[in-house]
């Protein structure tokens, strides 16, 4: 029997559910709804632990689930579900209405399904490829052995985490799409101690769509990468707050970025009203060294795509050209609140989220400069070699931890400081970007806002802030 | 199917699968909400969720678990069987048995369960709500961030040894951000968030109030001079810093060689003798109480610092067992089973002879910070190293003024500041997290960019 054959009265991964899926859009249409998606999920997880020499955890998952967007107007009503039923599934659509308070007669046209764009065919073999847990323990196992490098390393900590994601998308607008994401992070923690000196390390990796990336993982480089920082940082002292010049490193350093102007750039943000550079299209918004891109097409990148969680293929936006803001982040609300176009950037956590316009793999363009004339036109400050987490406030101010920083004096890198917090404004902060080096890396990461927690890729080359506000003691 | 038929279901899929020990917990929701945007419905939100948490015992008696969405017949039976397998990894080392009080009566407060008052209603209720905070200053232009929410949740225990326990209830939350925005000013925000059984017991004016004062009294704003300053933390900024410190407390973290603490750390001195800090999930204010934790155990309140001095560690099966005392009512289930504490009460013991009354908040004349709400807790502070530097609101008061302090951090050391607290007011407030007075710190650092 043909897929396109089958008749069920449930949600069917992996075969043809364009009947259902029709009967259930025209039943939306039906009772007045503008525009009536579903996105259905289901996905296959597993997550271990490894602690000193032992596996003290191994969590596997999984679920299915459906989310239902009714929009009337520029108003939408959302329901989630684990029912996936014909009956589940419109006594979903009959709440998302009924929500709405939909009552006139004016119904929009519905004309069925497209041909169905099945992004998962090649990605099926996934499941059989992705290491086993047997395979991910014994490894994990041999990186946190190889961060017992000296006595003071007191902690080793090693994960791992697998999210297979299957997709199916159908909206009234024809669009009809399946697909297939695989995530894949492993991280290496540790903790080092000397009498009252205390330091912690960690490094996190990523990729999307690669599942043998795990196997070639680097453990020994990445292993020796924490060590080294860990003990860079047991005898630092606190850093002297004040305002200064600083040199943040290229990778996760694009961190500060993705959290202090990306989020101002994605037309939720211009929804509610709470960013600067709403009206500032085409206008200067930073220096001329600067160029950021956001795009979800990069193989193996963790924020990279096929299609985004409204079916849409994902577009290379530049968003700044040598500072001019050129573009949003925007999904199809976004597109419809705003006028934004959309960019194929609709994302969600799971099926429990409405999608939003959210940043998939964004940086700061490379420029020209090596990492050396970056910190050798400092007489004072700071070298962020590695950030911890941040966050934005309301009206913009972000904070950043720095993980590991140097102090620079003369042009050349000194001792290590700890407890150093970066604090600023976008707007203020973005002119101040004066030069850019010419080593362009990208970091996992994963970024939680409005539609959840979804992976990201944060990056940058090396670049100079000629002068931003450092908190310390 | 009800939680009832679902171990029924797991017990039948385990006879089986020839498991004989098992446990699971589960929570089955419905939630809805609202947003608006200036007067408009922005968006309606209706979810119903399950989640199914199954572990298995093997017949070295290692654990192995799953977590599913899909308790149908062939989910329960596939989750089962995947713990199984998981259960071939499970931690030799640190074993784990069911809670020896997961059978124990519980104590349970009354659950104040509500009914739902439906989605047209709350979208009314947020409507009014942003349309007075609005009104309510010329200067508040929007309510950027704002929902209106209300849950009906059923959470279940059981094991294979026949224990067996649930609980439901209903929980409705309003929060309320504003954005103020004067000529060459900085935009400025605050808000305010509310908890209630249900929608109907919210008390929505005192949080559009809250709101607009909050928000109106940033207005002013100026920067801080980078120094070290007499400190006055809010009951919620003090509440924040002893949860994202909890680890002193938690024997997990000692045992994973993440705590400031070690097993040998009950009795030391932390702090002033004026210092009680309970933890006490059941505390009639607690909406969000809850009557068992993840295992089973009974939640219960449990002094965390007596007179000063550390009293107890809160507990999972496995850590009780390995600290030779009993589960206190803390754990979480997971492979790794978590410990977190529930409802900090934070209290002046009788024992208050060093205190220095004269610093009062509403009264006190001299120069201090009052730091009313701290942010970016997930970023600034180093749990395992006992620091922090984290960006706040609040305010500098000084030559009897109180100006708004734009943009500065503050920064320490969690034992630095427990040592240094030099008045615990007398008066404890509620708030979304536990309750706490005023508490009052000598020589903290502040980064501003004065």
């Amino acid at each position: 029997m043909l897929s396109s054959q089958i008749k069920s009265n449930e949600i069917v991964f992996g075969s043809c559910n364009k009947d259902l899926l029709e009967e259930i859009i025209f039943y939306g249409i039906g009772l007045g709804a503008d525009f009536v998606e579903i996105f259905l999920e289901n996905t296959d997880n597993s997550s271990v632990l490894a602690e000193e020499d032992f596996i003290t955890s191994v969590s596997p998952s999984f679920g299915r689930g459906a989310g239902i967007r009714i929009f009337k107007g520029k108003k939408d009503g959302f329901v989630s579900t684990n029912d996936l039923t014909k009956h589940g599934l419109m006594r979903s659509v009959s709440q998302a209405i009924e929500m709405l308070d939909i009552t006139d007669n004016k119904r929009e046209v519905f004309n069925g399904l497209n041909k169905h764009r099945d992004y998962s065919l090649s990605k099926r073999k996934w499941i059989n490829e992705v290491p086993s847990i047997h395979e991910i323990s014994e490894k994990l196992l041999v990186s946190t052995k190889s961060l017992k490098k000296d006595n003071k390393i007191i902690t080793r900590k090693g994960s791992y985490s697998r999210n297979l994601q299957e997709v199916i998308i159908a909206s009234s607008d024809g669009t009809y799409v399946s697909d297939i994401r695989l995530h894949q992070t492993v991280g290496l923690n540790v903790i080092a101690s000397d009498a009252q000196y205390r330091s912690s390390g960690s490094r996190r990796f990523g990729s999307s769509g690669m599942p043998n990336e795990f196997r070639l993982w680097d453990h020994e480089k990445a292993a020796n990468d924490v060590f080294e920082s860990s003990m860079n940082m047991l005898y630092a002292n606190y850093v002297d707050a004040g305002q200064m010049p600083v040199v943040l490193a290229n990778k996760f350093g694009g961190v500060i970025f993705h959290e202090a102007c990306g989020h101002l750039l994605e037309t939720t943000q211009i929804e509610r009203g709470t960013t600067p550079f709403e009206n500032k299209l085409n206008e200067k918004i930073a220096h001329e060294s600067v160029t950021a891109i956001d795009e979800g097409i990069s193989e193996g990148s963790f924020g990279s795509l096929s299609v985004d969680d409204e079916g849409m293929e994902p577009e290379k936006s530049v968003l700044i050209k040598d500072g001019i803001l050129k573009k949003f982040i925007s999904d199809r609300a976004g597109e419809l609140r705003t006028g934004h176009k959309r960019t194929g950037s609709g994302r969600r956590q799971n099926y429990s989220f409405a999608a939003a316009s959210r940043m998939r793999n964004t940086y700061i363009a490379k420029g020209e400069h090596s990492k050396e004339d970056l910190i050798n036109s400092i007489s004072e400050g700071l070298y962020c070699k590695s950030m911890g987490g941040g966050s934005v406030g309301a009206t913009g101010q972000f904070n950043f931890a720095v993980e590991e920083g140097y102090l620079i004096k003369n042009g050349k890198l000194t001792r290590p400081v700890k407890g150093a917090t970066l604090i600023g404004e976008a707007k203020e902060v973005m002119p101040k970007i004066s030069m850019c080096g010419n080593d362009l890396e990208l970091a996992p990461g994963f970024c939680g806002s409005i539609s959840g927690s979804v992976n990201v890729t944060v990056g940058q080359p090396h670049i100079k802030v000629d002068s931003i506000t450092v908190g310390g003691r | 199917m009800n939680s009832r038929e679902i171990t029924t279901q797991i017990s039948k899929a385990a006879d089986f699968l020839n498991l004989k020990k098992w446990d699971y917990g589960a929570s089955f929701s419905n939630d809805y909400s609202v947003q608006v945007d200036k007067g408009e419905a922005k968006q309606l939100k209706a979810s119903q969720k399950q989640i199914l948490t199954i572990r298995v015992w093997n017949q070295s008696n290692l654990v192995g678990i799953t977590t599913t969405s899909d308790i149908s017949e062939s989910g329960i039976r596939k989750a089962l069987k995947q713990a199984n397998i998981a259960s071939d990894f499970g931690n030799k080392n640190e074993t784990t048995e069911f809670s020896p009080l997961a059978k124990d009566p519980i104590k349970v407060k009354e659950f104040k369960k509500r009914n739902p008052i439906g989605i047209k209603k709350l979208l009314t209720l947020l409507r009014g709500a942003e349309v007075k905070l609005i009104e309510s200053h010329e200067s508040i232009k929007s309510v950027p961030y704002n929902g209106l929410s209300e849950s009906f949740i059923e959470r279940v225990y059981a094991n294979s040894e026949g224990a067996f326990r649930s609980y439901s209830k209903s929980q409705a939350a309003l929060y309320l951000y504003a954005r103020a925005e004067e000529k060459n000013k900085k935009p400025r925000s605050s808000g305010s968030v509310k908890l209630g059984y249900g929608a109907d017991d919210l008390d929505i004016e005192s949080c559009i109030k809250e709101a607009s004062n909050k928000t109106i009294s940033h207005l002013n704003y100026s920067s801080i001079k980078t120094d070290k300053y007499l400190i006055c933390f809010s009951p919620e900024s003090f509440l924040t810093i002893i949860n994202a410190f909890s680890s002193m407390f938690n024997a997990r973290s000692i045992l994973d060689g993440v705590s400031l603490s070690n097993k040998n750390s009950i009795g030391e001195k932390l702090s002033t003798e004026a210092l009680n800090i309970y933890d006490d999930g059941l505390h009639e204010k607690n909406i969000s109480s809850s009557p068992f934790d993840g295992e089973g155990t009974p939640t219960k309140r449990l002094c965390l610092i007596n007179k000063g001095r550390i009293d107890n560690f809160i507990h999972s099966e496995s850590t009780a067992r390995i600290f030779k005392t009993i589960p206190t009512g803390h754990a979480g289930l997971g492979s790794k089973v978590s410990v977190s504490p529930d409802w900090i009460v934070v209290e002046k013991s009788e024992k208050n002879f060093d205190l220095k009354p004269s610093l009062d908040h509403s009264t006190y004349e001299g120069e201090f910070v009052y730091i009313e709400e701290l942010n970016a807790i997930h970023a600034g502070v180093r749990a395992s190293q006992g620091s922090f530097s984290l960006p706040f609101d609040g305010w500098l008061y000084k030559n009897g003024k109180k100006i708004s302090i734009e943009s500065a951090t503050v920064a320490g050391d969690i034992k630095y500041l427990l040592k240094n607290i030099v008045n615990i007011e007398s008066s404890q407030e509620v708030t979304t997290s536990g309750i706490s007075p005023h508490i009052w710190v000598d020589e903290l650092s502040i980064t501003g960019d004065a």
